[in-house]
């Protein structure tokens, strides 16, 4: 059974259509990339598979490990595997970044039947994934998001993402905004993240990233719609001839 | 004479129990006055206590002077309710089972003791609060105090108000009314005549109270009004931190806590004084809960001393409280840090007055309001800089939070400056809780419940830092019992 | 009743008498609207610092309730200010529309109006009552209500002259209109009570100022009225100016209504007068109304001046930013209420409120009140205060620079008080403002304690 099944998924934000007719299967193992041009719907789509409540889903269905995703409310999506590393973390004022990991780590596990880590546990583990990360360790000590750097946020996103070990992670345009150093970091903690159970969506604009991080598919999103899928090749040729090339090929 | 009905607003409402914990209501006979008030309750309520006459010629000046207040209660604050009867209300009403009071905590009536172990606040020795010495006061009576032999060897007196108007006569003399004279305000002159226990604290020249000091109020008997008095005063160079906890059984009615607290700070002392007020609310509908109409004040009055107050207020149907601070000495600091959080139909006006006297005085207010469901929560503070007040600093900030849009938020702080090398700096800003912030903690597993929670706690945070460890973690359940319901 | 009439004896005559002498074309409503103000006021009275009222918390006007004043029944007949003098008393520039008013009374000689644009009427009110009651009836005494308002009631009731303009839907202003109001010299005290109502239809455009002088040194209470519709899409910008005479009782009050999309921008400035009030209030009653309030005030000597600002967010996507800043020297005593109030309805309101103080004197004193009354939950509400002095360090660096003390505060305070005086848009109003408040800034009791 695939991981994640989209067929024909339509979706707006207020009275504009963006999502127009999506289909796309995710086996676990691999590694796929959505590119496209600005305004093409990429990170929409990330966003309605996280649960996003700005967006309305209008037509079609997404199975997720054969359940029906879209009934599902975003914690849900997250205790059952669903990671979205978000374009633009959000700042919460007063509320300490480890906090805020023992709490999501806690609702995860309890939802699996897990008993909640103990707070020596926990403290080891997030150690260790700091280090991983190669994020300044008082981050975490510090409230989330709040006064971070660009790069330290997408960093804690990542930090977030070797903790929760999703089954489905969602990166939203993690790479943009990155110096190279910043960028190597991020895509290691992908590469580190990736195993035969799980997969990942590389959501972006720039092929940069896919230097680091082999898809196994590329697909490239216009105007709502996947044009095009191929393999990893598809990505270096968008690189050398731009999106028009698609556009043009495709009309 | 006629007079208005009040207070009693009757409930259909079945779900009394629900969502407030605290909220039952111990079996035992009190020992009560007659409902009402005249000279002769005065004299009973004295007479009880088994006050010198000093204290019995203070009570009836403070009752004669509430008597002639034409103005009545004070018309300006944001807060709505009906009439109160003052001749409605039980004035005393301690527990029957002893006259004088516990001799000790053996003697405490069992079922008090058990009353106040549900409370997470245990009376007897071997399951004493940790480094905490507790004075209970149930409904108008002080049942227990605890520690007090390790206090007395500090020589730091800590016990109810009427132990210590009998065997500290002197010390009471000397700062009772000196922060908050009888002719104060309405509610400061009632609770002047009427005031039944509270707890007194004297901590010595150059001592540093080893543990803290707490006292735990519940108000027990029906259509009583709890009017406890509280007088700390710390001796130059000395330091105390303070605890008080509120809780009421869950009543029908509405019930009046008039309470005064008073501080003085002598020379290079500083008090920490810090509230956890959980009084019963009232219903959803806005049946019932505590008035809770309390005057709090401290003097800085020694050079360099230091006062401050951290609150948190989640219960009372009605709070109307400024803890304030007299910055008389010269140097002196003055500090409020405040969470107040309405849900249902809940009323606050709640703030704090610094009134620069001394030289180089400093204030610092940080104030959250939470409002939810319809509750409406006004800040209302005063910073008033004197002409003597030379370099007088001040920083305020007042944030809101809005949860739901049925409720209120409002500031008021009103500012007077009378001299020009003050400097002084009012912020504030109102926000709800962000559709992305919530989001963000749902896409990474919690519940929309305790996404708020966290976020809300993260708001509070700056204040919750002010407060002692255990305090600050019951603070954080606290927030999380008084919003339940409101969002999900 | 018996006491009442007694109390305020001299104002029932004065009534009285305008309404027996008023010219037969005096309107029935307008007759009606007096009867109904006086009554009120007979009711009201002078407002009290009563326990519970805020509004008045820190005036007390219990020295306008007492004193006596005579209504000036016509422009004075002989002492008239020539028209040269008018010009130096307020702002001025070619091309601008004057409205001159002496004594309460409008003065066609000293007044000009340089051609009449289609759709655009300026005129004297009590003319414009009688040529286009119209006009003026739907309008007058709406947004100013007097039945909770002593000063609007007495007004109100001795309402009689004072400027009309009237902008039609889609029309522009040509020129910036310039209303003076100015009070002469006399024998014994007076009162007047000039009234503007300003009528700005769908999608105009106008710009005013109103400058209340006088050239006198002596005691006189001027009580104003100002309504102002700001219709849907329409930009109004308003400045407002007090020049009294030191011992003046200036008491004014400002009503502004704007409808969906509007633009309101005012500035206030304040300088002169014993005891001044300025009561403005702005309902923003339609979506995406945007208004600016700004105010700068200097006092000196034992001067009292009194803001009582609200801005009332009443439909969403409004915006707001409310400034108000304040320069005290010697005994003088500045009192600012603003309020922002954000209704229920009024969803993603963006306001802002600030006021500042700078105290040049150990003997004056500042009581500040920026509140916010929030009923929506989606909003972006901000509201700060300063009080303080200049900043020691500052003046010394530009000591340091070879400045003396003396020049070198003059030029803090006035980089202080550009702020405000920049907002105004006109060139040659905001020119006459700069020299105005650059002229005026005190410097010599300035004192520098606190930082080292």
């Amino acid at each position: 059974m695939p991981l994640l099944v989209i067929r024909d998924l339509h979706a707006s934000i207020g009275d504009q259509e963006i999502l127009k007719g999506v289909d796309l299967t995710v086996n676990a193992g691999e590694v796929h990339a959505i590119m496209g041009p600005n305004g093409s719907g990429k990170s929409t789509l990330a966003n309605v598979l996280a649960g996003r409540p700005e967006y309305t889903v209008t037509k079609g269905s997404v199975q997720y490990q054969g359940h029906d995703l879209l009934a599902m409310p975003p914690e849900q999506r997250a205790r059952e595997g669903i990671f979205l590393a978000f374009q633009y973390p959000v700042e919460l004022p007063g509320v300490r970044a480890w906090q805020f990991l023992k709490a999501a780590m806690d609702a995860q596990r309890q939802h699996r039947g897990l008993e909640e880590m103990s707070a020596r546990d926990f403290n080891r583990l997030l150690q260790e994934k700091v280090q991983q990360v190669e994020i300044d360790p008082e981050l975490v000590k510090r409230n989330v998001n709040e006064g971070f750097s660009g790069g330290e946020k997408k960093r804690n996103e990542i930090l977030q993402l070797a903790l929760l070990e999703p089954k489905l992670a969602l990166l939203d345009e993690t790479d943009s905004g990155l110096d190279i150093d910043a960028l190597r970091i991020v895509a290691e903690g992908v590469n580190r993240s990736r195993r035969p159970d799980n997969a990942i969506v590389v959501v972006t604009h720039y092929q940069r990233i896919l230097n680091y991080i082999t898809p196994d598919f590329v697909h490239v999103l216009m105007d709502g719609r996947i044009v095009r899928s191929g393999g990893a090749e598809l990505a270096l040729e968008l690189e050398s001839r731009g999106y028009d090339w698609v556009k043009e090929a495709v009309s | 004479m006629v007079t208005p009905k009040v207070i009693s607003r009757t409930t259909t409402s079945e779900a009394l129990d629900q969502g407030y914990k605290w909220g039952f209501s111990i079996d035992i006979d009190s020992d009560s006055a007659p409902k009402g008030l005249n000279e002769d309750i005065v004299r009973f309520i004295s007479a009880k206590k088994g006050e010198p006459e000093w204290m019995l010629e203070w009570r009836l000046k403070a009752f004669r002077f509430w008597l002639r207040q034409k103005q009545g209660e004070p018309a300006w604050a944001n807060i709505h309710h009906p009439v109160i009867d003052f001749q409605d209300i039980i004035y005393y009403s301690a527990p029957s089972s002893k006259k004088d009071g516990p001799k000790s905590l053996e003697d405490v009536d069992p079922e008090v003791r058990a009353a106040f172990d549900k409370l997470g606040i245990p009376l007897n020795e071997q399951a004493k609060l940790a480094g905490v010495a507790v004075d209970a006061v149930l409904d108008s009576v002080s049942v227990a105090t605890t520690y007090q032999g390790m206090l007395e060897k500090a020589g730091i007196i800590f016990c109810s108000m009427s132990e210590a108007v009998r065997k500290h006569p002197d010390l009471v003399r000397k700062y009772l009314g000196t922060v908050v004279p009888y002719t104060d305000n309405f509610y400061a002159s009632l609770n002047s005549a009427v005031f039944s226990d509270g707890s007194f604290a004297y901590i010595p020249k150059g001592t540093r109270c080893p543990i803290e000091l707490m006292t735990y109020f519940r108000i027990n008997t029906a259509n009583s009004g709890q009017f406890e008095r509280t007088l700390i005063v710390a001796d130059e160079g000395s330091y105390v931190s303070y605890l008080e906890g509120c809780t009421a059984p869950i009543r029908k009615e509405s019930q009046l806590h008039a309470a005064v607290v008073e501080l003085v700070t002598l020379d290079n002392a500083e008090i920490k004084y810090s509230t956890l007020q959980n009084w019963y609310p009232g219903d959803k509908e806005g049946n019932g809960g505590v008035y809770n109409f309390v005057t709090k004040r401290g003097k800085a009055q020694g050079r360099n001393s230091k006062i401050s107050w951290t609150q948190v207020e989640t219960g009372s149907a009605i709070t109307w409280k400024y803890p304030s601070v007299i910055l008389q000495g010269d140097n002196s600091v003055g500090e409020f840090y405040s969470v107040a959080l309405v849900n249902n139909y809940q009323q606050a006006d709640t703030g704090t007055k610094m009134i620069h006297i001394g030289k180089n005085t400093r204030s610092t207010i940080v104030a959250k309001g939470i409002s939810a469901g319809h509750g409406n929560n006004t800040y209302r503070g005063l910073v008033k800089i004197m002409p003597s007040a030379d370099g007088a600093r001040n920083f305020s900030q007042c944030d809101s939070l809005l949860v739901g849009d049925q409720c209120g938020a409002h500031t008021t702080p009103y500012i007077e400056v009378r001299n020009p090398t003050a400097q002084m700096e009012h912020e504030a800003s109102t926000s709800k809780v962000s559709d992305d912030q919530l989001f963000y903690c749902q896409s990474r597993g919690m519940s929309v419940e305790d996404a708020h929670s966290m976020i809300i706690n993260g708001f509070c945070r700056s204040i919750f830092q002010e407060l002692p460890f255990e305090f600050a973690m019951e603070a954080s359940q606290l927030l999380k019992v008084s919003l339940e319901g409101t969002v999900g | 009743m018996t006491q009442t009439l007694t109390k305020y004896a001299g104002y029932h005559e004065a009534f009285q008498a305008l309404e027996s002498s008023a010219p037969k074309s005096t309107p029935p409503w307008l007759h009606e609207l007096r009867r109904q103000a006086w009554s009120r006021f007979q009711q009201l009275g002078f407002p009290t610092a009563r326990r519970g009222n805020e509004k008045w918390k820190y005036t007390n006007v219990a020295p306008i309730a007492s004193a006596a004043f005579s209504h000036p029944a016509a422009l004075p007949s002989g002492a008239q200010p020539t028209a040269g003098r008018v010009k130096q008393l307020g702002p001025s520039a070619p091309g601008w529309t004057n409205l001159v008013f002496v004594d309460g009374h409008y003065s066609p000689a000293l007044s000009t109006q340089p051609g009449q644009a289609p759709g655009i009427v300026v005129d004297n009110l009590s003319k414009a009552t009688v040529s286009s009651p119209q006009l003026v009836q739907p309008h007058l005494a709406r947004q100013a209500g007097f039945e909770d308002d002593g000063f609007i009631a007495l007004n109100t009731a001795f309402l009689q002259d004072g400027a009309f303009i009237h902008v039609a839907d889609n029309r522009t202003a040509p020129a910036m209109i310039n209303l003076l109001f100015v009070t002469t010299e006399g024998p014994t005290p007076k009162v007047t009570f000039p009234r503007v109502l300003v009528v700005a239809g769908k999608g105009s455009q106008v710009s005013l100022v109103e400058t209340y002088v006088s050239p006198a040194k002596s005691r006189y209470f001027i009580n104003t009225v100002t309504e102002i519709v700001v219709g849907d899409g329409a930009n109004v910008e308003h400045c407002r100016l007090l020049l009294e005479s030191p011992e003046a009782f200036h008491v004014g009050n400002t009503r502004v209504y704007q409808g969906q999309d509007s633009t309101f921008t005012s500035a206030g400035f304040f300088r002169g007068a014993a005891l001044a009030r300025n009561d403005f209030q702005v309902l923003l009653d339609g979506t995406g109304a945007n208004c600016t309030v700004n105010g700068l005030y200097l006092t000196t000597d034992s001067q009292h001046v009194d803001h009582l600002i609200g801005i009332d967010h009443a439909k969403p996507h409004g915006t707001s930013r409310l400034l108000y800043k304040g320069i005290l020297d010697g005994k003088s005593k500045a009192v600012f209420g603003g309020t922002v109030m954000v209704r229920k309805d009024a969803q993603k309101t963006d306001a802002r409120q600030t006021d500042k103080n700078l105290l040049l004197s150990p003997d004056a004193e500042v009581d500040s009140k920026p509140s916010l009354l929030i009923f929506a939950d989606d909003v972006k509400c901000a509201h700060g205060a300063t009080a303080g002095h200049i900043d020691a360090n500052t003046v010394f660096y530009m000591q340091s620079r070879g400045l003396d003390l003396a020049t070198a505060s003059r030029m803090l305070i006035h980089a202080f008080a550009r702020e405000v005086i920049d907002t105004v848009q006109a060139e040659p109003l905001r020119d006459y403002l700069d020299g105005l408040f650059s002229q005026a800034m005190p410097a010599s009791s300035l004192r520098f304690g606190g930082t080292p």
